[in-house]
């Protein structure tokens, strides 16, 4: 178990550093794109008195070294700063009377990380048991009228947009069919039932998103299992190809489709940007898009970050998952 | 005196001389009163993670909608009939010069904690727009006030530097909101204010939930819902399809290309007033060749404005007449001579500066109106028929405002408008201040800009303002080829009073005090 220690150890270590690169990255393109703050959140009024005077506020005008560095500095003592459109806000009110409060980047963006959470977790609760048994099945039905169809719907599935996938998934079961809501406006305080009710449309079309590789990729990896001698030996002894596959196939199948699983999971949180936007989800990829718009660098960073630590998180996770399922990796000679 | 000026008939005046489109739409049955009742859910584009009840801040529909038109209220308050009225001010009076205002306040009004609204609270609000360093936009409108008395609990006299006979139009601005004085952080962080609802719950940039308060000083006349949600929906698809499935029963902001699909629903109806939003395309007059003012008034009848309001703004607008004083202001002049599409008389107009031909840039993007691209491209078709060459330049959105506006010769630009004409013109047409995107300098202008602020007599005033509008649009440096309509739509389930705010979208911004569920 020790070298399963020293991996993690490793892993994490090297997470962090990917954790920096990503931080550099994504400072340097937020700082390439046109325009900034100031500018952005002036729109017609920006006059450069106007631009001058927020610049100066938020200390935009510092260098970007120098601002990437105190930045890097308060994150290193778990300070996210605040959101410059925060900080802008509470600057109208100038010295006198009338401040209301300003919210942190960390607790602006906790609520909405754990709606993402949610939503990723209703989604890979419908996604991974429905592509491991679709895949299951079309191993065991390999190249029949079954497998084919699978095959095809999930593929398509995969190939259309996720807006494209959200837009049809509203129009047959929000519009035509009023069976869900199209608005996922969930809130703090919701009973849970109404909250799994307005999260499940965005949870379907994730589900759509993700399903085609974690099935395609169960079916590939059991199906080259099958070729192997010991399942033959037990297809001679007469065992059922069902029991052939979920009891002998399968569990040395499992790291590679333990490792797709993690991924897909990484990506149900990162990638719902888009379908938060469609559904009005009020969860870190709507804050995420609206803070890009407006160039609010310390919510974007934060949120990045976010994004990247997912990633590394479960890929580690999958990395220890593959190891403990496989015999051979955890007791090396 | 008081003033009550009813801007609806003039409205009316305009749609006779066929200039203005209809802006008041025939609403609900006769004999049908308001019922009450209900939750009104609304999904409003234009929230942001950094909205507070602080009205200074206010900049966008989200909050306006539910400050000024749910949860605070103002002194003064424009009907949706376009006449002045008081809010939280119940009379008010001007001396001769219009330099000396004396409010006074209404009687048995209390904030949402149950504290009393009186003068106090007045005084305050409005020093927190000028408060020191304090960046309201409404600073421009209460830093002319030199001296606020208080000569009781419900009367205050305000002192200003120069008569202006618009005063109590201004007060009516949605950030100038009311604010328990000594309190004021407090109010802003909890939304403790005077209006109609109160705030049950509120996430800034998703979500506010207000309900109606017993016992209101507005009776039964106004606040007919039991409560409000408002949800944040800045996407427009979203906002349609939450609209079209009937997740809400109003939204704001309607993109027109859909039309069609709303029309197709029957449960859902579009909603549009012509206010005073315009876009505009200014050219520097100290720059050459916009230095020649029949070089100007030959781009002003080289474009077609009828073609820009069809194809630009799919009919959702109106022809504008180069002045940007639209159909919500009090003093809109319908009846001057347009000028209108006439190649011919460009061409002669450019003869008599001595050209044979004109050769321009247009530097347009988006982000100065939507559709700025195309209507470019439009100018330049249809200028091409008066001899002249308009080459249009396409700018970056990013950075439009600060390296294109008030930089380049001649760009395009956008105008919400302004509740006064006096307003309007010292924002943008006053010569030296900032924002004056033409650099015009013109002394009858600028004299009459300065007698008819202070004058109170409203028949002069009107000679006036109409003047002004006319020497805009013959020799003013902007082209304004179109108003824009507000466009919004809700179910047809809700209901409105006939005549209906224009001042801004969704009634005024006021829909939750005014309208009501029918069954």
């Amino acid at each position: 178990m020790n070298s399963v220690l020293g991996i993690i150890l490793q892993r994490l270590g090297l997470g962090l550093l990917t954790l920096l690169v990503v931080s550099v990255l994504i400072f340097a393109s937020v700082n390439a794109l046109p325009g900034d703050f100031a500018e952005a959140i002036l729109g017609q009024g920006a006059t450069p008195e106007a631009v001058a005077s927020i610049r100066e506020d938020l200390g935009l005008n510092k260098n970007p070294f120098s601002r990437y560095f105190s930045w890097l500095g308060g994150v290193l003592t778990g300070d996210f700063g605040t959101s410059f459109a925060q900080a802008n806000m509470s600057s109208f009110a100038g010295s006198d009377t009338g401040k209301g409060g300003i919210e942190s980047v960390a607790a602006q963006i906790a609520p909405r990380f754990k709606n993402t959470l949610f939503l990723a977790g209703v989604a890979a609760a419908i996604a991974i048991p429905l592509a491991l048994t679709l895949g299951i099945l079309a191993a065991l039905y390999r190249n029949s009228v079954y497998d084919r169809a699978v095959n095809v719907t999930t593929l398509s599935a995969i190939s259309s947009p996720e807006f494209f996938l959200a837009y049809i998934l509203i129009l047959f079961l929000a519009f035509l069919n009023p069976i869900l809501p199209s608005l996922s406006n969930i809130y703090d305080g919701m009973a849970f039932s109404e909250r799994l009710q307005k999260t499940l449309l965005p949870a379907l079309t994730l589900t759509l998103a993700v399903t085609a590789q974690l099935m395609r990729m169960t079916r590939a990896a059991i199906i080259n299992l099958l070729a192997s001698p010991y399942i033959e030996m037990a297809r001679l002894k007469g065992i059922s190809p069902m029991r052939v596959i979920v009891r002998h196939a399968l569990p040395n199948a499992l790291a590679p489709i333990i490792n797709v699983v993690a991924l897909n999971l990484a990506y149900l949180i990162t990638g719902v940007v888009v379908i938060e936007v469609v559904f009005v989800y009020p969860g870190i990829g709507q804050l995420f898009v609206d803070s890009v718009k407006i160039r609010d660098i310390p919510v974007v960073q934060a949120c990045c970050l976010l994004f990247a630590a997912a990633y590394i998180l479960l890929n580690l996770i999958a990395d220890i998952m593959s190891i403990l399922s496989n015999p051979r990796l955890r007791h090396p000679k | 005196m008081t003033f009550n000026m009813n801007r609806r008939g003039l409205l009316k005046a305009g749609a006779a001389a066929g200039i203005v489109a209809a802006t008041v739409k025939p609403a609900m049955a006769a004999g049908h009163g308001p019922k009450k009742g209900g939750t009104l859910r609304l999904g409003l584009a234009g929230a942001n993670t950094s909205d507070s009840w602080d009205g200074r801040t206010h900049s966008d529909s989200f909050m306006i909608v539910m400050g000024h038109g749910a949860v605070f209220d103002c002194l003064t308050e424009i009907a949706a009939d376009g006449s002045l009225k008081g809010e939280l001010a119940e009379s008010w009076e001007a001396s001769a010069d219009a330099k000396t205002w004396t409010f006074n306040l209404r009687k048995g009004v209390t904030f949402h904690d149950g504290k009393p609204f009186g003068a106090d609270d007045m005084i305050a609000s409005l020093q927190m727009h000028t408060a020191d360093g304090a960046k309201s936009a409404a600073k421009p409108i209460v830093e002319a006030v030199v001296d606020m008395k208080k000569m009781n609990d419900h009367q205050v006299v305000l002192t200003l530097k120069a008569g202006n006979a618009d005063f109590p139009y201004l007060l009516s601005d949605y950030h100038i909101l009311m604010y328990p004085a000594g309190a004021e952080s407090e109010a802003i962080a909890s939304g403790n204010g005077t209006g109609l609802y109160k705030v049950e719950s509120f996430d800034p940039g998703v979500r506010c939930v207000v309900s109606r308060v017993a016992g209101h000083y507005k009776g039964d006349d106004a606040g007919h819902f039991d409560s409000i949600e408002a949800i944040a929906i800045n996407d427009s698809n979203a906002r349609q399809t939450a609209m079209m499935t009937g997740q809400v029963d109003a939204i704001n902001r309607v993109d027109t290309k859909a039309e069609a699909l709303y029309n197709a629903n029957p449960n859902v109806e579009i909603f549009e007033v012509t206010g005073n939003q315009h876009y505009t395309l200014p050219m520097l007059t100290n720059v050459a060749p916009f230095d020649n003012l029949q070089v100007r008034q030959a781009l002003k009848h080289a474009i077609n404005r009828q073609e820009m309001v069809d194809k630009i703004l799919l009919g959702h607008g109106a022809v504008a007449n180069d002045h940007p004083i639209g159909p919500a202001n009090q003093f809109y002049a319908a009846d001057l001579p347009q000028n209108d599409y006439d190649p011919e008389k460009a061409k002669s107009l450019l003869k008599a500066a001595g050209m044979d031909g004109l050769k321009v840039n247009l530097s347009a993007a988006n982000a100065a109106f939507p559709g700025a691209i195309d209507a470019a491209q439009l100018y330049q078709a249809s200028a091409k028929a008066a001899g002249i060459e308009i080459n249009v330049v396409q700018e970056p959105d990013d950075g439009y405002w600060s390296n294109v506006w008030l930089k380049k010769p001649w760009c395009a630009c956008y105008w919400s408008g302004r509740a006064t004409e006096d307003w309007m013109f010292s924002t943008a047409y006053e010569s030296g201040v900032p924002w004056n995107d033409t650099s015009w300098e013109n002394a009858r202008f600028q004299e009459l800009l300065l007698t008819a602020r202070a004058e109170l007599d409203s028949a002069k005033r009107k000679d006036m303002y109409t003047e002004m509008q006319m020497l805009c649009s013959s020799e003013g440096g902007t082209v304004v080829p179109m108003y824009a309509n507000y466009v919004d739509a809700h179910s047809t389930k809700l209901k409105h009073a006939e005549a209906v705010g224009n001042n801004f979208q969704m009634d005024g911004s006021r829909l939750c005090e005014r309208w009501w569920f029918d069954a």
